[in-house]
């Protein structure tokens, strides 16, 4: 077996994630053992050598994100996979990898933190670090799978996102969706849309600018480029007192995501124009959405929901509909309030924004909870 | 050889940003002068990669070539993921004692340890230099520092011996005193396989030589002349003999298994399990 071929599967989420991985073209893998994402290395050990790909256990996640970035500027695609403790170990190298452009994934395995939390629990504590984690002005690209479908496609994406925007994409998934097993339908090859890295032309020079997203060499063909992680111009020189050259290296950097931050930010939408509750969701917590949904209508109430499948971007258009139909705005959530306060900053005066949190043993929000609540509210 | 050599054509034209008698130029120029004299008319099949420190300056951005100028400690995990998917280039890596074997050690350990093939050039001048001089882990005992203001309390670390014991397949010892010894390390380095490691004990007259008593960069490097024995002298004196002295020499030559060799033939055997 090469690549996972056309079919039906019954997989697991993490694998999904590897073979998604393997198809959009990752050749390189490296990580650190940690619950819940180990299945992914596992899995990736197993397979890239068979298609001629690398897979290597690093001493820690700082080594094993550096790996992966070395990795991407031979023309590789590169991914790692971790959890809360290693996706924070990690964050130092991810505002690098914006900083040079430097396209890869990173799957986070959200489990209950903070520090070691409870590592076989699942919690979606990290949404705000996936957005802030890194220090200085940043933007990031971070997508939120909530079923092993998804980990598959949303795995893809991630790639095609980081290649076409050369920025760091994180996967944000957690304990539950990579550890259930679910069907998944695998496309043949072609139906796969796949983005590769922009090349420069052999008399390109400008690797870092010029262009929102400039032409990516890889080292090895002759095009001596520099990379660093200081403030640099278009041609990769550092530059680290022109307060022109930061700023346009900084802003170009924020500017090529946040100007597209409608085409990146993916929702699946419901009934967003005629509803009086709404509900906004992510991930795991999501899947408690289309049951109760469901009930809720069986029972009158007119129930919409904005389920995100891109969390930074925010996606805000979607969710500024909702708000327009929705006198109230349902917020559940694994962690104690963090898309709940972005819901607020973009619906709030027109909805009433109302969180639900729940944490701890990696109990999920049932279908049952979220309707009880739909109907309490909707009294 | 060559008599006309000059360093200028590896090097961009830009203002290099060492201080006037940093020993980051000797080490710079020994590299330079080993790469001419193996014949490498250009570094088209070199990959550099260096953390943060003035050393980690030597070949970012000025080396005509491919440079990667990471983070403070982590040019060897890049220089890791470089070497495994190209491994026809040449990945060296620079770096100060703070980035190499401060802040980055456990990756240095480990890459010894996996034989990687990468040379690793260390610039050890004793202190951590671009941050004005705090205390290093290759610190002397009783230095003082801008962090140790009444000397420091620890002992330093003996990277090249660390090397050695990690697994490297060849480890020297040289200091900017000894120029022409420091090339031949490298040119012989260079045509090595596995990890190579390479400490140049170097001069920061700015940040250290002038707070640990020496009038100028010329007072350091005549000191670290004076301070040097060779390692197969050193093998026959004691501990205590040796507490003031700087070894020098080749640590080891030996022929491990490198990375890229048993990487590769695991994925071969990968590809044949499938096949069977
Ligand atoms: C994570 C992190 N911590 C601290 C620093 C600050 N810093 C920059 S260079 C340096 C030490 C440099 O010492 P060394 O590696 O020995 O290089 P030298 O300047 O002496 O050549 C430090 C601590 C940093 N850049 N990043
Ligand atoms: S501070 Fe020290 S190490 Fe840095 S350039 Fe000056 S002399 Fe060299
Ligand atoms: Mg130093």
């Amino acid at each position: 077996m090469k690549t996972a071929k056309q079919g039906v599967y019954f997989w697991q989420g993490s694998e999904a994630c590897a073979e998604a991985a393997i198809l959009a073209g990752c050749r390189f893998f490296a990580g650190y053992p940690i619950t819940p994402a180990s299945e992914i290395a596992e899995h990736l050990a197993k397979r890239l050598p068979q298609v001629d790909g690398i897979a290597i256990q690093m001493e820690d996640e700082i080594a094993s994100i550096g790996a992966v970035i070395g990795a991407s500027w031979t023309g590789a695609k590169a991914m790692t996979a971790t959890s809360g403790p290693g996706f924070s170990l990690m964050q130092e190298s991810i505002g690098y990898a914006f900083m040079t452009e430097t396209p890869l994934v990173i799957v986070d395995v959200q489990r209950a933190g903070p520090s070691t939390g409870q590592a076989t629990k699942c919690g979606q504590g990290d949404v705000m670090q996936s957005r802030w984690g890194t220090h200085g002005d940043y933007s990031a690209i971070v997508l939120s799978p909530n079923s092993v479908q998804e980990m598959f496609d949303l795995t893809v994406k991630a790639f095609n996102l980081a290649e076409e925007y050369r920025t760091p994409v994180i996967l944000l998934s957690d304990e539950v969706t990579a550890h259930m097993r679910e069907q998944v339908a695998v496309p043949s090859i072609e139906q796969i849309e796949i983005v590769n890295r922009k090349r420069p032309k052999p008399s390109d020079k400008a690797f870092f600018g010029l262009t929102e997203v400039p032409p990516m060499p890889a080292v090895g063909e002759g095009f001596n480029v520099a990379v660093t992680g200081s403030t640099h111009d278009e041609y990769g020189i550092r530059s680290t007192a022109d307060p022109l050259v930061h700023k346009r290296l900084v802003e170009r950097l924020n500017n090529k995501i946040q100007n597209h931050a409608e085409e990146i930010a993916h929702v699946e939408s419901y009934n967003t124009e005629n509803c009086k509750i709404g509900i906004v969701a992510y991930g795991c917590t999501s899947r408690a959405i289309y049951e109760a949904v469901e009930y809720a209508e069986t029972k009158g109430i007119k129930t919409g929901y904005v389920r995100l499948k891109t969390i930074w971007p925010f996606p805000e258009k979607p969710i500024k509909k909702l708000a327009e139909s929705a006198e109230k705005i349902l917020v559940p959530e694994m962690n104690l309030r963090q898309i709940f306060h972005e819901v607020k900053k973009v619906a709030e005066g027109t909805a009433k924004i109302i969180p639900i949190n729940k944490i701890g043993g990696g109990e999920l929000i049932t279908p049952e909870e979220l309707l009880d609540i739909i109907i309490k509210e909707a009294e | 050889m060559n008599e006309t050599f000059s360093v200028k054509k590896y090097l961009r034209n830009l203002k290099l940003p060492f201080c006037p008698g940093c020993g980051a130029f000797t080490v710079m120029n020994a590299f330079l002068k080993a790469v001419h004299e193996l014949g490498y008319e250009d570094l088209s099949s070199f990959v550099f990669c260096s953390g943060i420190g003035c050393s980690a300056w030597i070949p970012s951005p000025y080396f005509i070539a491919d440079s990667i100028h990471t983070l403070h400690g982590r040019s060897i995990p890049v220089a890791t993921g470089v070497k495994l998917m190209r491994p026809s280039l040449n990945v060296v890596v620079f770096g100060g004692d703070g980035d190499i074997v401060g802040i980055g050690l456990s990756h240095f350990i480990h890459a010894a340890r996996r034989n990687l093939d990468i040379l690793v050039i260390m610039v050890n001048n004793m202190v951590y230099g671009m941050t004005g001089g705090q205390v290093a882990p290759t610190t002397p005992f009783k230095a003082k520092t801008t962090t140790t203001p009444y000397g420091n309390f620890e002992q330093p670390l003996d990277a090249a011996n660390l090397a050695v014991v990690a697994g490297a397949n060849y480890v020297a010892r040289w200091t900017t005193a000894h120029q022409n010894e420091l090339k031949e390390a490298i040119k012989k380095a260079l045509c090595l396989n596995g990890f190579r490691f390479i400490e140049a004990i170097s001069q920061c007259p700015t940040a250290f030589g002038r707070r640990v008593g020496f009038k100028d960069a010329g007072e350091m490097v005549k000191w670290f002349k004076e301070k040097a024995i060779p390692i197969e002298q050193a093998k026959k004196l004691g501990e205590e003999d040796l507490t003031q002295k700087i070894i020098l020499g080749e640590f080891i030559q030996r022929k491990r298994q490198t990375l890229t060799e048993t990487v590769y033939s695991a994925i071969k055997e990968a590809s044949n399990v499938e096949e069977n």
